[in-house]
């Protein structure tokens, strides 16, 4: 079937194919993803559980768990709900469901490769763009361009009036990740060295996240609750301040990651600084969303695309807080390198992201294939593993890291916090665990929905419809 | 408005750093450790598989390598042929202010040739009244070839430090090492944090973000035993039961030092026998080949100092 929308003609190709098959790849790198987290958690607890073979080594498989979430889950999912948002949002189809489709295979077989290579110990050993540049390459001129020409071209061909918050968005999103991957990768095209190298490193993850993923999650949430609940957005002014303070103030903090490194010290300031303004962008976002949801606040327990897209932006506020305080000199001197902020990490992407994703990626599925979702009680247990899960995930990591830095600033023999550390590591794994095992259900879930769903019937919206199951 | 805003966040995070970084000048340290370390220690086309080709070799001279004489022991960077000089030989602007014109007026660092080989040295010399390190190109200076310095100096006083920090990168050691003592805090322990000019010309720098063991940074100044070391990497637990660190003992290879093959199976059999208390001493650690990823790696280990 793939084969003949690949070759077959645009207007061939149903409305929406393109978004399934993102979606249905994003969950199967979602698995993959967090089996590998979960694999490289046991590691950390039990350093000899699978040990002698050179490719199961920790330091082998950590990034490739952290490309496989961020490129495969988490953007993947975002490429979905763009296919499938921006044309709705346009009252219009998309630009080219062929395109879109080719891009979601090059985008799989790229990711695929790279990580491939990845696991062969092939890297730039730089954080977050530890893919070697080829790789670097194909990922943006096969994938996020194509993509990026998708959604623009939507953009451009709407028929309704003005462009919507999400589409702003997603638009200037996706050209900005392109400014990102260019720039953060100089270091690899040029051969740029020293602190100049390890200064634009950070650079490029923050503003990954910054650019990135933070503000196309907020966009999808901008898109489901008004959609789902029916009221309208609270504020299109406090969207409009959301958006500039992302560009303005997000772009900008990247040294307060190397808070402790030798770099000049009036550009760690400045990061810091701009690093609390970051806090603008996000209560705008959240209370622009919890705002929307007065009088709708049922349809947080009833409904679970509300539920999951609530969840996240509740789960923003202590991210937001953290994160503000975290990179000041005075916070950040404690817990900088520990544990702390593998929980911050995951906060943000396993807890804000994700679950803003997932909510898009239940509703668009179940739109685009015209069918209700199979069962609820699925779904529930889908929602509670990863929220018990992420949880158990964070409050672990959140201790080991305060264990880390009291050892770190007490300078007590390092051995002692590996000691310490170790029935956190253990918890991390199990709740990780959790994760993992709902998500196969997940996928069983939404394939039964493509299989026995019932049928939603012309002209009703799927929220409509009562569970079954 | 767009356009607008996101430049002036691009001028201040990416022009004005560059500029105040690229203002700063190396120090001895920095010089040292890009002809360690050579070109690139990540993935490059030169060496794809990160298995520290292309590399230079770190040598202790105790003698002259054209008389044979005595003399003050020195490091001597020995680039074979083919092997890739660093950011600082190729474009000197990259040394910083004074060691660049130091180090190609005196240290005549541009006649270096990669498809010729060369040799160099850290020197400290007087430019407009201040002082700095240069990179002295022994080869043109002194006549002194790849070949006889390594000879000179033989096997036991060459260090592949250079090779080891590509099995660094390569096995991930920096996802739980970090090479940053901290500014603020941890030096008592894991020794004197960087300092600004230290890293010119270096790549990756991976100094890690994540700290799940022991600053590295002085590692070698704490511990600088090879015997240690080769029980640690063979298997962590052997030294400290409670470790986290993973094996690596597939970098061994296929045979130890005599050409024997290297038994692993029977050696975890016997380690878990000893870890059941079955057995009363641990299986020994085989010695590795000259030539091994193993030997690279505790090279660049021991020289961290
Ligand atoms: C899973 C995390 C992890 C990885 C990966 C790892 N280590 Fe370790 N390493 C540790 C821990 C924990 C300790 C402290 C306990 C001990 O001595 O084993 C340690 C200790 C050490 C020590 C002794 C430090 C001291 O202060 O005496 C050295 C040297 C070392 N590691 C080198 C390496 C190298 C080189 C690599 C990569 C080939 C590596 N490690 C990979 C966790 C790790
Ligand atoms: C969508 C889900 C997830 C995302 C987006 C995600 C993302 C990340 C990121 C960004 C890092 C790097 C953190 C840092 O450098 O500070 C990381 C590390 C890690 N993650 Fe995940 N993760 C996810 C799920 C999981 C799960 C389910 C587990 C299972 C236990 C897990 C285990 C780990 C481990 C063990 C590390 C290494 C931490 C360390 O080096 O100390 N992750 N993950």
């Amino acid at each position: 079937m793939l084969m003949k929308y690949l070759f077959g003609k645009n207007e061939d190709i149903p409305p929406g194919t393109a978004s399934i098959f993102f979606s249905f790849s994003a969950i199967v790198w979602f698995i993959i993803g967090t089996g590998l987290g979960s694999f490289n958690a046991a590691k950390l607890a039990y350093p000899d559980w699978v040990t002698g073979f050179e490719f199961f080594a920790f330091g082998k498989m950590r990034q490739v768990h952290v490309m496989a979430v961020i490129f495969g889950w988490i953007s993947m999912a975002f490429a979905a709900a763009m296919m499938y948002i921006t044309p709705a949002l346009g009252n219009t189809k998309l630009w080219s469901e062929k395109l879109g489709l080719w891009s979601c295979m090059n985008w799989n077989i790229g990711l695929a490769v790279g990580l491939f290579t990845l696991w062969m110990g092939m890297t730039s050993g730089r954080e977050y763009s530890d893919f070697i540049y080829p790789i670097d390459l194909i990922l943006l001129f096969a994938v996020l361009i194509p993509v990026s020409l998708n959604v623009w071209m939507t953009i451009a061909k709407r028929r309704t009036q003005g462009i919507y918050t999400t589409n702003w968005f997603f638009a200037a999103s996706l050209f900005m990740l392109m400014i990102v991957l260019l720039v953060g990768n100089l270091p690899e095209y040029f051969h740029l060295t020293g602190l100049t190298e390890a200064y634009l490193t950070w650079w490029n993850a923050h503003n990954i996240l910054g650019l990135w993923i933070t503000p196309v999650a907020a966009a999808i949430a901008y898109y489901t609750i008004p959609k789902i609940t029916g009221n309208p957005l609270y504020s299109h002014r406090i969207g409009h301040l959301h958006f500039w303070s992302i560009v303005i103030f997000y772009s900008t903090p990247a040294a307060h990651h190397l808070m402790s490194a030798p770099l000049p010290e009036w550009l760690k300031s400045f990061a810091s600084v701009e690093g609390v303004l970051i806090l603008v962008p996000a209560i705008a976002f959240v209370s622009n969303i919890l705002l929307t949801l007065q009088g709708k606040w049922n349809m947080f327990v009833e409904n679970i695309e509300v539920r999951f897209t609530v969840t996240g932006v509740l789960l923003a506020i202590p991210l937001n807080m953290q994160g503000g305080f975290q990179q000041t000199r005075s916070i950040n001197w404690y817990i900088h390198g520990t544990g702390w902020i593998v929980a911050h990490a995951h906060l943000a992407l396993l807890g804000f992201s994700t679950f803003i994703e997932v909510a898009a990626v239940y509703y668009g599925l179940q739109v685009l294939m015209k069918r209700k979702l199979y069962s609820l009680a699925l779904a529930n247990f889908h929602f509670w593993m990863l929220l018990i899960g992420f949880s158990i995930y964070w409050i672990a990591m959140t201790i080991a890291g305060l264990i880390q830095g009291a050892g770190k600033i007490y300078e007590v023999p390092y051995i002692d916090i590996v000691i310490a550390e170790h029935p956190y590591m253990i918890a991390r794994w199990f709740g990780g665990t959790l994760v993992f095992l709902g998500n196969c259900v997940w996928l069983y879930n939404m394939w039964m929905t493509a299989r026995e769903g019932t049928p939603v019937p012309a002209g009703r919206m799927v929220h409509e419809l009562a569970y079954e199951r | 408005m767009f356009g607008a805003a996101l430049s002036m966040s691009m001028f201040i995070t990416l022009v004005m750093p560059s500029f105040n970084i690229f203002s700063v000048g190396s120090t001895a340290l920095a010089l040292d450790k890009q002809l360690t370390y050579g070109f690139n220690s990540g993935w490059n086309p030169d060496d794809m598989f990160l298995s520290g080709a292309n590399k230079p070799l770190k040598v202790l001279l105790k003698q002259d390598p054209q008389t044979g004489a005595a003399t003050e022991p020195v490091h001597a960077y020995v680039f074979p042929v083919n092997a890739r000089f660093p950011s600082g030989i190729l474009h000197p602007k990259v040394l910083g202010a004074g060691s660049d014109v130091l180090s190609v007026e005196q240290g005549k660092i541009n006649e270096a040739s990669e498809a010729q080989g060369a040799v160099f040295l850290v020197r400290h010399g007087e430019h407009e009244g201040a002082s700095y390190p240069y990179i002295e190109n022994a080869t043109a200076t002194r006549g002194w070839t790849a070949d006889a310095v390594l000879h000179a100096a033989g096997d036991a006083n060459t260090s592949h430090a250079g090779a080891g920090k590509t099995i660094f990168v390569r096995e991930g050691c920096w996802w739980c090492h970090t090479l940053l003592p901290e500014q603020t805090q941890d030096f008592q322990y894991f020794g004197a944090p960087p300092y600004l000019g230290d890293f010119n010309g270096e790549s990756p720098t991976a100094f890690g973000s994540d700290r799940k063991a022991p600053d590295l940074l002085h590692v070698g100044s704490r511990n600088s035993s090879k015997e240690w070391m080769m029980m640690h990497f063979f298997n962590p637990r052997l030294v400290q039961p409670h470790s986290i660190m993973p094996r690596f003992d597939y970098l061994w290879g296929k045979t130890d030092a005599d050409g024997n093959k290297i038994d692993y199976a029977a050696w975890r059999k016997e380690f878990v026998q000893y870890r059941n208390g079955e057995r009363i001493t641990p299986p020994e650690v085989p010695n590795y080949r000259s030539d091994s990823e193993i030997r690279y790696l505790i090279d660049f280990v021991l020289n961290l100092k």
